[in-house]
């Protein structure tokens, strides 16, 4: 794992959390959605809230799936889950949110997951090559 | 997922399925959310992103993605598990849906690696999901 790799991780765990909370935060500002008014939606695109969010979950989705081309989903998935335990220490210390006992537990079961598999390999490696000529994109076989 | 938590935050509470209909519900969201996660892990391992980005740049290897089918079907599966937990936060309160469908979703993850991507989960690996699972079930408590 190099440096390059740990930092999409770190990405991959605090865009997705961090572009939810910007969602949630401009989705308040502009208030409840209904189905028979759907233009609002659109609006709601307008709100520097909701495209920050917006353009956060893109940029967790490019690294989500960059990372996937280097590490298995059984390692990526913990790791970055870490974003939760940083969203809710940082909801702690800087908006001080008061956290309960049993969050606290789930902050300390969360790490010492990413704990375990941090120290272990990220990629499992096939005896059979599996990847596609360069030139392919799209196959009738593909699934 | 959890941008469909923020969207159901603004809905207003329905409380009125049995619990086998929520255990469905919650058991389709696990579904396809696993179920996407898989395919797009699948599609980004067959992809040769390194050979194809020395070949075609950066944009050649987006296109090379965007235009893989199994990519394609994992991003329909995470829009079937985004919709899923819609209907179902329609349904049942979201504290129950929410931790209870991300903690389950890492444990479903962890299996279906193991025999479908055939990763290696070993015993640390088995520990982490649980770990995780638990964790993310209390926090979002």
């Amino acid at each position: 794992m190099t440096t390059q790799r740990y930092l999409v991780l770190l990405i991959v765990a605090v865009t997705a959390p961090l572009g939810d909370t910007l969602l949630a935060v401009g989705m308040k500002q502009i208030g409840p959605v209904s189905l028979e008014h759907p233009a609002l939606l659109l609006h709601a695109i307008l709100n520097p809230s909701v495209a920050a969010g917006i353009a956060l979950l893109i940029g967790f989705f490019a690294s989500y799936t960059a990372a996937l081309s280097w590490a298995d989903l059984t390692f990526v998935l913990p790791t970055t889950s870490i974003g939760n335990v940083l969203i809710a220490l940082l909801s702690r210390f800087w908006l001080h949110e008061h956290i309960s006992a049993s969050r606290w537990l789930g902050i300390a079961l969360i790490t010492m997951g990413v704990g375990f598999v941090a120290n272990g390999s990220s990629y499992t490696e096939h005896a059979e090559p599996a990847a596609q000529p360069a030139f392919s994109g799209r196959t009738a076989g593909d699934l | 997922m959890t941008a469909a938590l923020a969207v159901a935050l603004l809905l207003p509470p329905v409380h009125s399925s049995s619990g086998w209909a929520i255990a469905s519900m919650i058991a389709a969201i696990v579904f396809f959310a696993t179920l996407g996660d898989l395919l797009i892990a699948s599609a980004m391992r067959r992809l040769d992103l390194d050979a194809i980005r020395a070949e075609r740049g950066i944009a050649g290897a987006s296109w090379a993605v965007v235009t893989n089918l199994r990519f394609v079907c994992g991003v329909l599966g995470m829009a079937g598990g985004f919709f899923s937990l819609l209907f179902a936060l329609s349904h049942a309160d979201v504290s129950l849906i929410g931790p209870a469908s991300a903690s389950l979703t890492f444990v479903s993850n962890a299996v279906a690696a193991k025999f479908f991507l055939h990763e290696n989960v070993d015993g640390r690996r088995w520990a982490a999901a649980l770990f995780v699972c638990l964790g993310v079930g209390l926090l979002s408590l």
